[in-house]
C-alpha cells in the first residue's frame, strides 16, 4: 500500500463519520451548557468539552491513534509545554 | 541508469507534525492573552462577550467539523484507489473553506458596521477591557482566517496533483499532510469558539 516498509490502517468512512457525529453532539452540548448558566462550572466545562472534541479531531482525523511512539511523545511534549507557560504566566499574574 | 527517486514517507509525516506543533504553541500564546485579561477585566469581558452573535459562531463550527470530516474521508479515498471520490471529498472541503470565509466576511462586516473595530471611536470611549477583548478577537480570528485561507489553497494545490495522478496510492504524503493542515485549522476553531462565543 503505502511507501516505505509500515503498513498503514486505513480509517473506514463509517469510523469517521461516527467521529464527526460525536463532536456534532458536543458542539450541542456545549452551546446547551453555556445557555443554562450552570455557575462557576461554566468556563472550565467548555473547555473541558473542547479538550475532548480536540482529542477526537487529533485521534482519529488525524490519525494520531495510529501512529508511533515519537510522534505521540512529540505531541506529549508540546502540550506540557504549552501547560508550563500558561501555568507559569498565572503564577505571576494571579499573585502580584 | 535511473534509480527511484527518494522517498522519506516517516521523515514528511513528522516534518509537517512539528510544524503543525509550532502552531499549537503560537495560538496558545493568543489563549494565554485572552486567559489573563479575562481575568483582569472579567466584568468588560462578560459585556463584550454579549455583542458577538452566537449564531455566527455555531455555524462556522459546524461546516469546520464537516469540512475536517471530508478531509479525513479523502485520505481514505486514496488509500483504496478511488481517485473520483478523492478529488469530490476535497472539493467539499474547500467549498466549506470558502462557505467559512464568507461568513466570516458577514460577521466581521456586522461588527464592524456597529463601530466595533480596532481603534474605533466606539471601543476608544468604551472601557479599556472591552477593546482589549474585540482586539484579541480580531488577531485571533484573523489569524485562523488567514489560516483558513492558505489551508483552502493548500488542499487545492493537493486536488490538482491528485488529479495529475501524482499523488497516488503508492505516495499520497502530500494529502495527507495538507489534510493534517486543515485538522489544526479545525482544531484551533474548537478552541475559538467556546472561548468568543459561549464562556462569556
Amino acid at each position: 500500500m503505502a511507501p516505505g516498509k509500515q503498513a498503514h490502517y486505513i480509517m473506514g468512512y463509517g469510523q469517521l463519520t461516527t467521529v464527526w457525529l460525536g463532536l456534532l453532539a458536543l458542539t450541542a452540548l456545549t452551546v446547551w451548557v453555556s445557555r443554562h448558566d450552570l455557575g462557576i462550572g461554566h468556563v472550565w466545562g467548555s473547555l473541558a468539552i473542547a479538550a475532548v472534541k480536540g482529542g477526537l479531531v487529533i485521534a482519529f482525523f488525524m490519525h494520531m491513534r495510529y501512529e508511533g511512539r515519537l510522534l505521540r511523545w512529540l505531541l506529549f511534549l508540546t502540550l506540557v509545554t504549552l501547560a508550563i507557560y500558561i501555568g507559569f504566566t498565572f503564577f505571576d499574574v494571579l499573585y502580584r | 541508469m535511473s534509480r527511484p527517486p527518494h522517498r522519506d514517507y516517516a521523515g514528511a509525516k513528522l516534518g509537517m507534525w512539528l510544524f503543525l506543533f509550532t502552531e499549537l504553541i503560537l495560538f496558545g500564546g493568543l489563549f494565554l492573552l485572552y486567559a489573563v485579561y479575562l481575568a483582569r477585566y472579567p466584568h468588560e469581558f462578560a459585556a463584550a462577550g454579549r455583542e458577538m452573535h452566537l449564531a455566527f459562531g455555531v455555524a462556522n463550527t459546524v461546516i469546520l467539523i464537516t469540512s475536517s470530516l471530508l478531509a479525513a474521508m479523502a485520505v481514505t479515498a486514496v488509500q483504496r484507489d478511488d481517485r473520483r471520490t478523492t478529488l469530490a471529498l476535497l472539493g467539499g472541503t474547500i467549498l466549506c473553506a470558502a462557505i467559512f470565509l464568507v461568513d466570516k466576511y458577514l460577521e466581521w462586516g456586522a461588527e464592524i458596521g456597529r463601530g466595533i473595530y480596532p481603534d474605533s471611536p466606539r471601543l476608544a470611549a468604551g472601557p479599556p477591557g472591552e477593546s482589549v477583548f474585540f482586539s484579541l478577537y480580531y488577531l485571533t480570528t484573523g489569524l485562523h482566517g488567514l489560516h483558513v485561507l492558505i489551508g483552502g489553497a493548500l488542499l487545492a494545490v493537493v486536488a490538482a496533483r491528485v488529479k495529475r495522478g501524482a499523488i497516488h496510492p503508492g505516495d499520497y504524503v502530500w494529502l495527507e499532510n495538507g489534510a493534517l493542515y486543515w485538522h489544526l485549522v479545525d482544531l484551533i476553531w474548537i478552541f475559538i469558539f467556546p472561548l468568543y462565543y459561549l464562556v462569556l
